[in-house]
């Protein structure tokens, strides 16, 4: 089977998307970019290719097993991903007790470590166990280190060591597991998700025939802030505006205009009827305003990212908040809190502040004269977007906004769809 | 990589590059030596500067604001920047000014290491920037010395009225020639102005040759990165002399034996033979990154066809040229068309004119963070241009001689994209 790869190296994410020879979308896979680019452009295809050979699984297989079945196969091939990863992260911690522990606590350190990663590893199997899981993040730092960290807490105050060895030895350790390239592929845990679901012969036997597709990888091309990182000729690196511009055409084919939030640049992008950029802004000297303006918020709320967007949706009302730099906004949000303000309603009030520097780009661009869709990792958060539809509707009277729940992907995507124009011109 | 763009930064200099170097290293040792010579010196801005009127009393011209960009290509000007703010200016302040400021603070070592006098005139002759004046405020403050000022009426209705030329006749008579007369201690010598004009005159023939020849493709120059040095002398102190009638000429025959040949412009990525996309460009450069910006459009094979900063110091390419025959009222002429004294409609005329007449495939803006009266206007600009031409635009942001508003990332990710763009807009349009 003949495919195309795109990859898009974001500040904060890395995607990547694969395409068949018609065009279909067979995969996408998405990693944190972990300041190593390179190793997450590897992971984010790994995953691509995962979820392409679930693909090919589920059209083989769908109706003779049936969608819950391919379901839990799916979730079973995540947990022995995780699993994986905890067993190498309690490794790399082990070794780094042996060297950087004093010898007297050792014993009781590693001891407690053995219970952590016990915990952890009986977190991840009750999680699977769940019939109906709740969503959590895409990445294991964020899975692991919930589970680490509540353990840690709890051994912490149940014996005399100190919570902060836990986490440094976390610090140190997280890392080192993020930058080795662990064998995640489809191959490699299929089998043992199988297993763990029964080994269905229905699903076994399309397994088989999933993994007997050799997949032919004809072009790849790179995009994204880490796009020069890759070991790729130019002729395959191409301006994530381009591949914004495109991608949200493929999405949406009657979009004009394209407004995407990373996370540290906003671009307001005018494409023509076959998805060519025309025009494009970008937000100058300063990342306030961008993804990065809402991490640093979740931060400094002790929030996750995804938790801002639904809290922010309680507001009563929306408070007046500055965007002209992150960390000022940071200080307003502490004196707002001091002042008695509600969080929810901070909460609007800074997703509003984004939006307002997002609209100054889209004026520059040349405003939104037609379809408009919203992409980029912030158009995941309905408290951007509800933000967004109003302003829209405010400057610009009543305009379709498109909002994609892949959205995210949306310049990997172009990407892949150069690497397939590319190799087929 | 193409064969003809292959790195070869240490090409033969011309001869036009080391006349240059020459007539500014001997300019700045005269301006050191004018304390124990005692030959005048005037200090006066670039845009409307007076320089055949100047000499023409024997006195040398020094332009503050060349000394900055000059210490920004030096990396001088950071810490020329941080004396000056240490002294009570804004971080928003032009960072030319800043520059000057603290390059007289840390002992007034010009940018080719000499030491600068201190001026006998300041000769500001205002033509849009009302910084110059503070500018100028501030150096009077500093060195107690006679200023003169000459107003220039902005084209706010798009052309120099007569009674606007007469009225800069007029205070060029009333005003200007008596200070002069005033500090050099010579009548003014009307014989001796046309003598100059007249060599200005043939060094704007030469150099109007060299600017129009990049309507060839390739180009043999670079009308933006290559043309700052190119109106290096004409902007400065050698307009009106017989040492800036040489250059042009020299340089006119070096540039017109490259179009012969079907060369193009040395660039930091090579000769520039094989040009991808022709540019026109709008707004000064960056000075602390000049390299390292030139190199962003030459990797992509990408040729400066026709700029507006390159007139700052005078609009030569439509015709005007300095009449010997009428020397306050051409000095007039000159003052009133400078570019910085254009309103908004002339500078997207002459833009969307270089667009259709250098056959460009776009166009680019950098707007200058410190620069309010020049960036002013810079994003309607872009929008009306785009709608007359029917090119794409692109936008930048950097700034004068302050390094620290130099994002290479973030203007190189702009700069790839944008050509990809053009280059994406192409192949549709081949299709």
């Amino acid at each position: 089977m003949r495919c195309y790869v795109g990859i898009d190296l974001g500040s904060t994410t890395t995607k990547a998307v694969v395409l068949g020879d018609d065009g279909e979308i067979l995969g996408r896979g998405i990693t944190n970019s972990r300041s190593n680019y390179d190793l997450a452009a590897t992971v984010a295809r790994t995953e691509a290719f995962v979820t392409a050979r679930f693909g090919l699984l589920r059209r083989e297989v769908e109706r003779a097993a049936g969608t819950d079945v391919l379901d839990k196969l799916m979730r079973a091939f995540r947990t022995e991903q995780v699993l994986l990863q905890m067993r190498r992260l309690h490794e790399l911690i082990e070794q780094d007790v042996h060297t950087g522990v004093t010898p007297g606590l050792r014993g009781p350190t590693l001891e407690s470590l053995q219970a952590i990663f016990a915990s952890m590893e009986r977190e991840e199997e009750a999680y699977f166990a769940l019939e109906d899981p709740p969503v959590r993040s895409d990445f294991f730092r964020d899975i692991a280190g919930a589970a680490y960290i509540h353990a840690a807490e709890q051994l912490a105050a149940d014996t005399h060591l100190s919570f902060d060895l836990f986490l440094g030895l976390w610090d140190k350790s997280i890392l080192r597991v993020e930058n080795e390239p662990l064998a995640l592929g489809f191959t490699e845990h299929i089998g043992s998700a199988l297993k763990r679901i029964g080994d269905p012969k229905t699903v076994r036997d399309g397994v088989e025939a999933a993994m007997a597709v050799e997949i032919d990888e004809v072009a790849t091309v790179g995009t994204g802030y880490g796009r020069a990182r890759l070991p790729f000729p130019k002729e395959q690196i191409r301006s994530e505006i381009l591949c914004h511009g495109l991608g949200a055409h493929r999405m949406f084919p009657d979009t004009r205009t394209v407004l995407d939030i990373g996370g540290q640049d906003t671009k307001a992008i005018q494409v023509d009827g076959h998805g060519i950029v025309t025009s494009f802004q970008m937000n100058d000297r300063c990342a306030a305003g961008c993804g990065r303006y809402l991490g640093y918020i979740a931060d400094e709320m002790n929030l996750g990212l995804h938790e801002l967007g639904p809290l922010a949706m309680q507001a009563t009302r929306s408070l007046k908040i500055n965007s002209t730099c992150t960390v000022f906004a940071g200080a307003e949000l502490r004196e707002r809190l001091s002042l008695g303000e509600k969080r929810e309603d901070i909460l609007l009030g800074l997703h509003r502040a984004v939006i307002l520097r997002a609209m100054s780009l889209l004026a520059r661009s040349g405003g939104i004269e037609d379809e408009f869709t919203f992409t980029g990792g912030v158009a995941n958060n309905i408290a951007a977007v509800t933000a967004l539809k109003q302003l829209v509707q405010e400057n610009y009277g009543n305009r379709t906004v498109n909002v994609s729940p892949s959205s995210i992907f949306t310049g990997a995507l172009g990407a892949a769809m150069f690497a397939r124009q590319g190799a087929r011109a | 990589m193409s064969d003809t763009h292959a790195k070869a930064p240490r090409a033969p200099k011309d001869r036009s590059m080391i006349l240059q170097k020459q007539m500014i290293g001997g300019h700045f040792e005269r301006l050191e030596r004018a304390p124990e010579t005692h030959e005048p010196v005037v200090y006066t801005f670039v845009p409307g500067n007076l320089t055949e009127l100047v000499r023409s009393f024997g006195a040398l011209p020094l332009l503050p604001e060349i000394n900055a960009l000059q210490s920004g290509m030096r990396g001088l000007s950071r810490r020329y920047i941080s004396e000056a703010e240490k002294a009570g200016h804004s971080e928003d302040v032009c960072t030319y000014v800043k520059c000057d400021i603290g390059m007289l603070k840390s002992g007034n070592i010009g940018p080719t290491g000499t030491r600068l006098p201190k001026p006998d005139l300041l000769l500001l002759s205002y033509t849009g920037c009302y910084t110059f004046m503070k500018w100028f405020e501030l150096l009077r403050e500093e060195y107690d010395c006679p200023t003169v000022f000459l107003h220039i009426p902005y084209q706010g209705d798009g052309t120099l009225a007569p009674e606007h030329r007469q009225y800069v006749v007029d205070q060029l008579r009333d005003k200007v020639i008596p200070a002069l007369e005033q500090v050099t201690g010579r009548p003014y010598d009307e014989d001796k102005l046309r003598e100059l004009l007249g060599y200005s005159t043939q060094a704007e023939d030469d150099l109007v040759a060299v600017l129009h020849s990049a309507k060839n493709r390739p180009s043999p120059v670079d009308a933006y990165f290559g043309a700052v040095y190119y109106v290096g002398p004409i902007f400065s102190a050698f307009r009106g002399t017989p040492e800036g009638a040489e250059y042009y000429r020299t340089l006119r025959a070096e540039v017109e034996a490259r179009m012969a040949k079907g060369q193009g412009p040395i660039t930091p990525s090579g000769r520039l033979d094989d040009q991808k996309y022709r540019l026109v460009v709008e707004g000064p450069p960056n000075w602390t990154n000049f390299h390292e910006f030139w190199e962003m459009f030459s990797e992509e094979q990408a040729v400066m066809v026709a700029s507006t900063y390159t007139k700052v110091g005078g609009v030569y390419d439509f015709g005007f040229r300095h009449d010997p025959s009428d020397p306050l009222g051409t000095l007039a002429d000159y003052c009133g068309g400078c570019y910085t004294n254009l309103n908004l409609p002339q500078r997207i005329d002459m833009l969307a004119r270089y667009v259709r007449e250098y056959s460009a495939d776009g166009f680019l803006i950098n707007s200058v963070k410190s620069c309010n009266s020049f960036s002013a206007g810079q994003l309607l600009i872009l929008r009306e241009v785009e709608k007359r031409t029917g090119i794409p635009g692109a936008f930048i942001e950097s700034d004068l001689v302050d390094p620290r508003y130099f994002s290479s990332a973030n203007i190189k990710n702009r700069l790839e994209s944008y050509m990809q763009m053009l280059q994406a807009r192409k192949a549709e349009g081949a299709a």
